[in-house]
């Protein structure tokens, strides 16, 4: 049976006809979906850990006790669990272990667009990259086999645009799961103390000879030779920008990004005149094939940043613009993603960027809040740098009150809890606001440890912030409800005076939670154009439902309140949440409910 | 460029649906015997900001993106949208767009003005534009969430393929409930 699936989807598919049962994550655009998918196939077993160091290790665990274990994060997540990475790649595992790297190339949904095909060098570690969702759902299995028959773990490698493509794929019946689970104790294998490392480390780099001679006949390295005038070497997605263009070039498609099959490479080099190796992000191809004494054309006529399409490879190799239509160019107004109607960080951050404090922030839907008209919050870098970033500032100034950190409720659990420890530990008087919208909004609403499900849906323990902060030994807790700008502003200000550290969370849950859910419905608000003063406080929120309208534009007769008065504030109520934000700043009273029956 | 590829750009503003009707543009492609590939933005993309999705079909179809200058058929969800991606069409290139107009936050604010003449402008430069007021043609089906299955009816009347394939997957992609105003959305959009 043929079915349509994005390369996230395939992915999951291919493990589950693999037999795979085991699977852990944490979510992370453009890696979220393949657990989603995943977790909902018949008698396996997955979980959302807490970040993707924990993913990592409870994936070994499973590997060392049998399992075929898959490990799923997105690029920057591998940072997080780069410990763990390095030295299971000397330990080797038990059953099968796979590590799928989610890249974002272009960083439609991240901080950095680093280039995960550095770390399968660095940590010497095999790397699949798969070119569509059919590749992707065979390739999985493939990593498995190789995991087990070269006792590796293995990288398979995504980008955003492998991810979240759609593309056919034939679907197969699942394999039954066919490993011994047990436990095998192996010190020397398994204890990596100095000793036995240094054993390990000989017994790496075996493996990686082992594997280069592998790379050498692989099926998926694929040389097809037809017009020997150009010869492309590519990976991955950019096999298919380049073959779009120039479908009569010959090729040599890597199925395997690491290690490279050298010899192959030579020979593809000798049957054809030019070559482009055709990489998005870094030159990682390019480099080894040219210390390999080949000359090639890759960086210097490609871009090293964002994500390719046919028409950049299509430039870079004809050197030509592309044609179509000669048009004017338009200075459109930009249109970037902005904070739902009724998110509850909204009232948070309104309150913080009136305040001259620094706000460092994190990662997740509030981080939207840096921009105009909330401008509240002054730093972004990685998971959980938040808190340990407020800490450092408060350290070196001299007056007390200045600096806040603010994360959400799924980050403080990844990566928060550790630097939270620290200022309790090293005196410190900084504070971190914990936006608690019950769920990992940014990425689709995925359960966490204090959610009080799992992600198969299970009834679990849910972490209490304020006992776990106690805990740490901090002293100063308290809880508040972001749509009460008031008491919001009067929380905040009283915490930031007081000395030693604080913790101020920040509850009411995401909006499209609370649709999910079906609770909380709120009655949508409109704005009395007859009382409305034209003051543009409530367009200081940012909501989308609310715009400015100039008198002389509309068609009805309004009279003016004041003589400045140049337009009024109007609310579309049909996507208006209802959560009152607006109606606090009012002075005028002209913002009310939308009676039923209109 | 392999010529018998043929590309569609859905393009708009998330929350709109567009995800959803590339969804079912692909799956009705699909049916009807071609190679389909389709790309689409998930993630920071969907809180408000621009939404495109490239649908691409033919024999054998290898990149699920577009070049510039390449696309057949131009679908927007959203007046000021459809400028954006005007440099995808070819010179003869079509293009559909539904008369709603949402405000990005700069124009919101009063900071920028909500560009007026868009769709003359449009017309200005391509022959076959079709301009068609998708909500209102919802509302008449029932809901006004339903204008991207409005904008698929009318989609599909630029495409030679069977109704009744775009009758089963309809069938196939809403619950019993909210069907057949979906059916009568598509229909009304498919008359236009």
């Amino acid at each position: 049976m043929k079915a349509l699936m994005s390369g996230n989807e395939a992915i999951a598919r291919g493990a589950y006809e693999d037999g795979i049962t085991f699977a852990s994550a944490y979510p992370g655009t453009p890696s979220t979906e393949i657990m989603e998918a995943f977790s909902k196939y018949d008698g396996v077993y997955a979980e959302w850990s807490p970040n993707e160091k924990v993913a990592l290790e409870v994936g070994i665990g499973a590997a060392l006790g049998g399992a075929r274990a898959l490990v799923v994060m997105k690029h920057v997540g591998v940072n997080v669990a780069a410990d763990p990475l390095f030295t299971v790649s000397y330990t080797g595992i038990e059953g099968g272990l796979v590590i799928i790297s989610a890249d974002d190339p272009s960083m439609h949904s991240s901080q950095n667009e680093q280039d995960n095909r550095n770390y399968a060098r660095a940590a010497k570690i095999p790397m699949l990259e798969p070119s569509d969702s059919s590749e992707a759902k065979e390739f999985i299995k493939i990593a498995f086999r190789m995991s087990e028959e070269f006792d590796t773990p293995v990288f398979l490698r995504t980008t955003t645009r492998v991810s979240h493509s759609k593309s056919v794929v034939d679907l197969e019946e699942p394999k039954p799961n066919t490993e011994k689970r047990d436990i095998r104790q192996d010190p020397s294998k398994y204890v990596m103390v100095p000793a036995k490392a240094r054993e390990r480390r000989v017994e790496v780099e075996k493996r990686m000879k082992s594997l280069r001679e592998f790379a050498e006949t692989f099926p998926e390295n694929k040389m097809e030779i037809n017009d020997t005038k150009v010869g492309i070497i590519t990976a991955g997605m950019p096999y298919n920008y380049t073959k779009d263009s120039f479908s009569n070039y010959s090729y040599l498609k890597l199925g395997m990004v690491h290690p490279l099959p050298s010899d192959m490479i030579r020979k593809f080099a000798s049957k054809v005149d030019k070559i482009y190796v055709v990489e998005e992000l870094d030159p990682f191809i390019e480099e080894q094939v040219r210390a390999m004494g080949i000359e090639v054309a890759g960086k210097e006529v490609f871009p090293y940043t964002g994500e390719f399409d046919p028409g950049i490879v299509e430039t870079g190799v004809t050197g030509n613009a592309l044609g179509g239509v000669e048009l004017p160019v338009l200075s459109l107004p930009q249109r970037p993603p902005n904070l739902c109607p009724g998110c509850p960080h909204r009232g948070l951050f309104y309150v913080l960027g009136k305040l001259k404090v620094f706000v460092t922030g994190d990662i997740g839907c509030y981080t939207l809040s840096f921009m105009k008209p909330l401008e509240g919050l002054d730093s972004c870098v990685c998971m959980g740098a938040s808190v340990g970033m407020a800490h450092g500032m408060d350290k070196v100034l001299e007056e007390r009150g200045r600096v806040v950190g603010v994360l959400g409720d799924s980050t403080f659990i990844h990566s928060g809890i550790t630097p939270l420890l620290n200022m309790v530990y090293n005196k410190s008087n900084a504070l971190v606001v914990i936006c608690d919208n019950r769920t990992t909004a940014m990425t689709g609403m995925q359960e966490h440890p204090a959610t009080g499900f799992t992600l198969q849906g299970e009834a679990t323990k849910a972490l209490d912030f304020v006992k776990l902060a106690k805990a740490l030994g901090i002293d100063n807790v308290q809880v508040v409800d972001p749509f009460d700008i008031k008491e919001t502003r009067r929380v905040i200000k009283e915490e930031l005076s007081r000395e030693g550290p604080s913790l101020v969370i920040s509850r009411a849950p995401c909006a499209l939670l609370a649709v999910k859910k079906k609770t909380g419905r709120r009655v949508p608000l409109r704005i009395d154009p007859d009382k409305c003063t034209g003051c543009k406080a409530c367009l200081s929120m940012g909501c989308p439902p609310i715009s400015w309208q100039r008198l002389e534009d509309m068609e009805m007769k309004i009279e003016k309140k004041t003589k400045s008065q140049e337009g009024i504030a109007v609310i579309d109520s049909t996507i208006c949440d209802g959560c009152t934000l607006c109606q606090q700043l009012c002075s005028a009273g002209a913002i009310e409910g939308v009676a039923e029956n209109e | 460029m392999n010529k018998f590829v043929q590309s569609v750009l859905l393009g708009g503003v998330g929350g709109q649906g567009i995800i959803r009707a590339s969804d079912i543009l692909s799956a009705v492609l699909m049916r009807a015997g071609f190679d389909v590939k389709k790309s689409e933005v998930h993630g920071m993309a969907q809180r408000g900001g621009c939404v495109s999705s490239h649908v691409r079909f033919g024999s054998k179809v290898y990149s699920p993106l577009a070049k510039k200058g390449d696309v057949d058929i131009l679908v927007s969800f959203e007046k000021l949208e459809s400028l954006r991606y005007l440099d995808y069409l070819k010179a003869d290139g079509k293009v559909i767009i539904n008369d709603e107009e949402i405000y990005p936050p700069s124009v919101n604010l009063g900071d920028d003005p909500y560009p007026k003449d868009a769709i003359d402008f449009i017309k200005k430069h391509f022959t076959s534009v079709k301009v068609v007021d998708a909500t209102e043609m919802a509302l008449q089906s029932g809901d006004r969430r339903m204008a991207n299955t409005v904008i698929l009816g009318v989609l599909s009347s630029y495409l030679d393929i069977e109704y009744g394939i775009w009758e089963s997957v309809l069938e196939e992609s809403f619950p019993p409930k909210i069907l057949s105003g979906n059916i009568e959305a598509f229909n009304l959009g498919r008359g236009v």
